[in-house]
């Protein structure tokens, strides 16, 4: 039976004698040879940077199709500033959740209860007994809802381990559910002229939604590349095992993803209210689609470790854009929803292709 | 003589970092057990995947009965009439039997399954095999590993393999299954099949084998050996070879240094039992045993991966919160795991992010990350371990295996830990680099830190370690000063479980400390 391990003892009673040099050589030379072969294109196209590059470049093209398509260059319906800033209004929304979507995609996760929460958290804000706080009672209430229904979110998947899927899929019909039970399937309106106001102030000729848009983008970034908060959550989502044996607190950290994202829903709940004047249990329909697709074709893989906030932005803005040409051209919704189809698919299939190539090398 | 049913030649593999096949011949004759041995590493499970068209060689050539042939797929190999068995089973265990063993190519008319035939079929390879009463229409899950096993026969045979390539068919198989095991395959070969056997018990080899090729460092350093009567002195050395001793450093005196970690009664139930020992500060303690006696559990365990049902772990003579990693980083205690790309290692992200992934706290204000801080740290570990490429900007996927290592490694030097735990440190180590390995962990002892090492290679327990363990089926079975053990020692207590004559009692429990 001992001849089971027999192997091992060569090691020992051979003489003792350096390892001969081309051993280690070995592994340089290797590891020289995948540096040549890595191509100039697959190695720019690899740098987050570079890939954003890129989508600015088709977010350029889609404009030159807006500017094309609506009218002579005097007059243009597209280039105006006021469609711009119309533009910019309407992705403001989705934006938000997609910058809050990017980190729990980046984490490891996946978030589809994100419209549901938008219009549970519109509803909550526009009751009457929410309104008789001001304006303040709104928001706050708002981004508790938001926040409160991420956090059930990610106890369900990060201490009941749930797959993100079911979890926030039942979350998904809850939440619309008990914001239908909750507004009586009426359209709540919203009574605090302050409110309106505030939120639908134009500083600088800048809409308040897309100031708040820009924010949250910047902070979301800062978070994700300054802080070790981004830091932890591009561990999990790459490596959730070694994650958790460097000593990182996986659970606490999947669930405050989830909260993140709730409390960004919150958000944009609010800028909804302030967009329409009102709260309804209809709000947000599809958001989550939205949200993800605009993460996707910015770059972030759905398997998670890798992805950038600025792709996300353009990949928001994108879409904004084509929605915007399709209605400026008087194209139906279903015409819309063909072409997102196949921006999505492209976005995909091109970064597939990148990734392949980087992982060859 | 005709040509062998497979001649390979000069075959090259090379992956980033490491060039795992770099010249291997082979040929395996009609009607053959040809047995393929080497230490991990040596390049066999490469081997195995170019012969099953998974892998592409770089160079070479492939030999089929005689005319030259290009295994681009697993289909094509299959085609041909290659079959391989892995070690991990890849049966889909909700399917039946039937359902696996002609899994991708049905018998069927125009996509409807033929059931009576496909059964009729199923049963018809099975008896075959000797195996008879194992019924087609069983879920596979209900099956035993052995019999799991003889469906993935069945399924080589069902594509009429006149190859099996077999991945240690017996390490998932109890002993009196392993006798079946050979039954079937001396069945096979009277059949004209050929097999390619790969295992580690040198005693399975002479008791099946034909011919013998030995692989090491990613060539064949000898093939065709009669497997009977070649001496295992000669096959070890072929082996390990001459040139791959390791200057294992010296060891320095610290039995005046206090205790560091103290492990007492330890018990998680079915892995191992009643587990008690101690580290001392600077000390290197190797626990040796086979692989599934529960070393790695332990080690996992007192690192708080696992939770025990009894006992405790104290460091510093303070307990440590059971099952909670967190607690026990902060506390000061690290882990290199066995499983370093899938346990360690984020491996698309920059080998700084690596390495400081424990240590964020100290580059945080207010959760603010100072990178700058950061990098320049990273790369003082970078440049003291001297890994190579020295950028700790690249990706970590890029490193070959021993630079990983001590880029793991350099992820609990930063965080300042006192208790490292190492679990088979230079698996998939390149042999130059274990030397440099050793150096450095030896090092670390010298400078305080506790040091708890897993290896399934004796000499490597044995020349770093300065106590050993020797773990047996979930106990610890003896403890000895390394100096005063031999590897015949170890062996024969990790096999048999009886203590050496020079030494007392062997199944003292962690009392000598």
């Amino acid at each position: 039976m001992s001849e089971h391990t027999e192997h091992r003892l060569g090691a020992a009673d051979a003489i003792s004698e350096a390892p001969p040099a081309d051993e280690t050589s070995r592994v340089e030379r290797a590891a020289a040879q995948t540096d040549e072969t890595a191509s100039w294109l697959t190695r720019t196209m690899n740098s987050p940077g570079m890939r954003n590059a890129a989508l600015v470049l088709v977010l350029l093209f889609i404009c030159v199709i807006g500017i094309l398509t609506t009218g002579d260059l005097g007059e243009n319906l597209f280039a105006r500033k006021s469609n711009i800033l119309t533009i910019l209004r309407l992705g403001a929304t989705t934006g938000v959740v997609s910058i809050g979507m990017t980190f729990v995609i980046i984490g490891g996760g996946i978030d589809l209860s994100v419209g549901a929460i938008v219009a549970l958290a519109s509803v909550w804000a526009t009751t009457v007994a929410t309104q008789d706080y001001g304006p303040a009672g709104i928001v706050l209430t708002a981004v508790a809802v938001g926040t409160a229904a991420g956090v059930i979110n990610g106890v369900l998947v990060a201490y009941g381990r749930m797959a993100p899927f079911i979890a926030t899929l039942a979350m998904l019909v809850s939440a619309r559910g008990l914001a239908e039970e909750m507004s009586g399937r009426k359209t709540q309106t919203v009574t605090r002229q302050g409110f309106n106001d505030f939120f639908q102030a134009e500083p600088f000729g800048i809409p308040a939604l897309v100031i708040m848009f820009a924010v949250v983008a910047l902070i979301g970034w800062l978070i994700l590349n300054r802080t070790t908060f981004g830091r932890r959550t591009f561990a999990i989502g790459g490596n959730s095992e070694a994650a958790r044996l460097a000593g990182i607190n996986v659970k606490r950290h999947t669930l405050l993803l989830y909260a993140l994202l709730g409390f960004c829903c919150g958000i944009a709940a609010v800028m909804i209210l302030a967009r329409t004047t009102t709260g309804t249990s209809t709000h947000g329909l599809g958001y989550e689609l939205d949200a993800i697709a605009a993460v996707v074709i910015g770059g972030t893989i759905l398997s998670g470790g890798r992805g950038t906030i600025a792709g996300t932005v353009i990949g928001v803005l994108i879409f904004a854009a084509v929605n915007n040409i399709f209605a400026l051209n008087n194209y139906t919704t279903s015409k819309q929803a063909i072409a997102k189809g196949l921006i999505i698919v492209a976005a995909v299939l091109f970064q597939q292709r990148i990734n392949r190539n980087s992982r060859s090398t | 003589m005709s040509a062998p049913l497979l001649g390979m030649t000069g075959i090259v593999k090379a992956f980033p970092g490491v060039r795992a096949l770099d010249g291997v011949d082979l040929d395996v004759r009609t009607g053959e057990v040809h047995c393929l041995l080497g230490q991990n590493g040596a390049g066999k499970s490469t081997l195995i995947k170019v012969l099953a068209g998974a892998h592409q060689p770089d160079e070479g050539t492939i030999e089929w009965n005689g005319e030259p042939v290009s295994l681009t797929t697993p289909i094509a190999a299959m085609r041909l009439g290659i079959a391989t068995i892995y070690q991990e089973l890849d049966l889909v265990p909700g399917l039946s039997v039937a359902e696996n063993v002609w899994l991708g190519h049905e018998k069927a008319t125009a996509g409807w399954t033929k059931r009576g035939e496909t059964r009729s079929a199923t049963r018809d390879v099975l008896r075959r095999l000797g195996h008879g009463e194992i019924s087609p229409s069983m879920e596979v899950r209900h099956l035993s590993a052995a019999g799991q096993q003889i469906v993935s026969m069945a399924r080589a045979l069902s594509h009429d393999a006149q190859l099996i390539v077999m991945d240690e068919p017996s390490a998932v198989l109890a002993h009196d299954e392993v006798a079946n095991l050979f039954r079937v395959i001396r069945e096979l070969t009277s059949q004209g099949v050929a097999i390619i056997y790969i295992s580690h018990r040198l005693e399975e080899i002479r008791q099946i084998g034909d011919r013998v090729t030995v692989l090491k460092d990613g060539r064949t350093v000898a093939t065709g050996l009669p497997a009977r009567t070649t001496p295992t002195r000669e096959v070890v050395t072929l082996m390990t070879g001459r040139t791959i001793e390791h200057d294992f450093p010296e060891r320095t005196d610290d039995a005046a240094s206090d205790e560091l970690l103290r492990v007492e009664n330890l018990t998680l139930p079915g892995v191992f039992e009643d587990v008690s020992f101690s580290v001392r500060a600077g000390e290197i303690v190797g626990l040796a045993g086979l692989v599934g006696a529960g070393r790695s559990e332990i080690l996992e365990t007192v690192y708080g991966a696992r939770r025990p049902s009894h006992g405790r772990v104290l460091l510093d003579g303070q307990p440590l919160k059971p099952g909670d990693v967190t607690a026990a980083v902060r506390r000061g205690v690290g882990l290199a795991p066995e499983e370093r790309k899938s346990q360690a290692l984020f491996l698309d992200h920059a080998v700084t992010h690596n390495i400081t992934a424990a240590s964020l706290r100290r580059y945080s204000r207010l959760g603010w990350l100072d990178r700058g801080r950061e990098l320049s740290d990273a790369r003082e570990q970078v440049t003291a371990l001297d890994v190579r490429p020295g950028d700790p900007r690249r990706p970590a996927r890029t490193l070959s295996g021993g630079n990983q290592q001590k880029a793991v490694i350099a992820r609990w030097l930063l965080k300042g830990c006192r208790l490292l735990l190492l679990d088979e440190p230079t698996r998939g180590v390149d042999v130059g680099a274990r030397s440099e390995l050793y150096a450095l962990v030896r090092g670390l002892a010298d400078s305080g830190v506790g040091v708890l090492l897993v290896s399934s290679e004796v000499p490597e327990v044995l020349g770093l370690a300065d106590r050993v363990l020797v773990v047996r089926e979930g106990r610890i079975v003896h403890e000895a000063p390394a100096d005063e053990l031999t590897e015949h020692d170890v062996l024969d207590l990790v096999m048999s479980g009886a203590s050496p004559v020079s030494h007392g009692s062997g199944t003292s429990n962690g009392d000598m400390s």
